[in-house]
């Protein structure tokens, strides 16, 4: 992670056509109930209005694992505050990977969910997370981790909310509890 | 149907060799790409028009440019549709064989 072209990999954009509504995708992103059923798991906080807190927390599943790994995962898995909230079409957030010592040091990044409508009530989700200075965390949600159970990134994260909200259930019922 | 668009976008030796590039180094612009392939301006910016009606390369402007990202989800959701459901077990241990093989370090 030391290369200079990997300083240049700063930029991450992940795009999925998912057939349902921009509110509903919106939702599954900013409500707990939602976040809590695809990728990590987690049940998510928003103020959504500029300067508020966002958190999303370890889920039990993540607890019992880090447990029995013999390292204690915190209450809190992602922190950051929200930049702006255009529901049902735009959020932009800092995030930052609170779980982990080393990730967290990274500092926060920032990230941009973008959701459009296309025809045939189809919805485009385009998520742009800006890495700078992230380079570790940068490996982890590109999905560069996923062998070491750390989950695929976002990009596995995006293909479970699509199977969640055109089918309405997760890729693997089972696969939050082994991931993470 | 999508997946077929991805499929018929890597069945393409150009593509695929754009794809890498983006891999090794995400964001780039057509003149960059274009450097690194023995082929007129035009044709690359074909290729990449196909690459980006599959969803395979999404992008962006930055300032005056246009930068080029390779977006990883469509192959994603074929490998969680077909590869995860059916062979995964199987593929990743015939993986890690041809990188025995060939010398890679897994």
């Amino acid at each position: 992670m030391t290369t200079s072209t990997d300083t240049m990999v700063a930029t991450q954009v992940y795009r999925v056509y998912i057939k349902a509504s921009p509110q509903a995708i919106w939702d599954a992103i900013t409500k707990p109930e939602w976040s809590a059923r695809y990728g990590y798991g987690g049940s998510v906080e928003y103020d959504l209005r500029p300067g508020g807190t966002y958190r999303a927390l370890t889920s039990d599943a993540m607890k019992e694992a880090g447990a029995a790994m013999g390292r204690p995962v915190p209450d809190v898995a992602v922190d950051g505050e929200v930049i702006e909230a255009d529901p049902p079409h735009k959020l932009v957030q800092t995030w930052r990977m609170a779980m982990d010592p080393e990730l967290a040091a990274e500092g926060f990044t920032r990230l941009t969910y973008e959701i459009a409508e296309t025809k045939g009530g189809v919805t485009k989700l385009t998520l742009t997370h800006e890495l700078e200075g992230a380079p570790r965390l940068a490996l982890l949600l590109s999905g560069g981790l996923e062998e070491m159970g750390a989950g695929g990134g976002w990009s596995w994260v995006l293909s479970d909310l699509k199977t969640l909200l055109e089918t309405g259930g997760p890729l693997d019922p089972g696969d939050q509890l082994n991931q993470g | 149907m999508t997946d077929d668009r991805v499929f018929k976008a890597l069945a393409d030796p150009t593509r695929r060799f754009l794809l890498d590039r983006l891999f090794e180094r995400d964001g780039r612009t057509l003149t960059e790409l274009e450097s690194e392939l023995e082929m007129t301006r035009f044709g690359v910016m074909k290729h990449l028009r196909v690459l980006e009606d599959a969803g395979l390369v999404v992008t962006r402007r930055e300032g005056r440019e246009k930068l080029h990202f390779l977006n990883p989800v469509p192959i994603r959701l074929i490998h969680d549709r077909w590869i995860d459901k059916y062979t995964e077990r199987r593929v990743s241990a015939l993986l890690e064989l041809k990188t025995e093989l060939e010398g890679g370090t897994a």
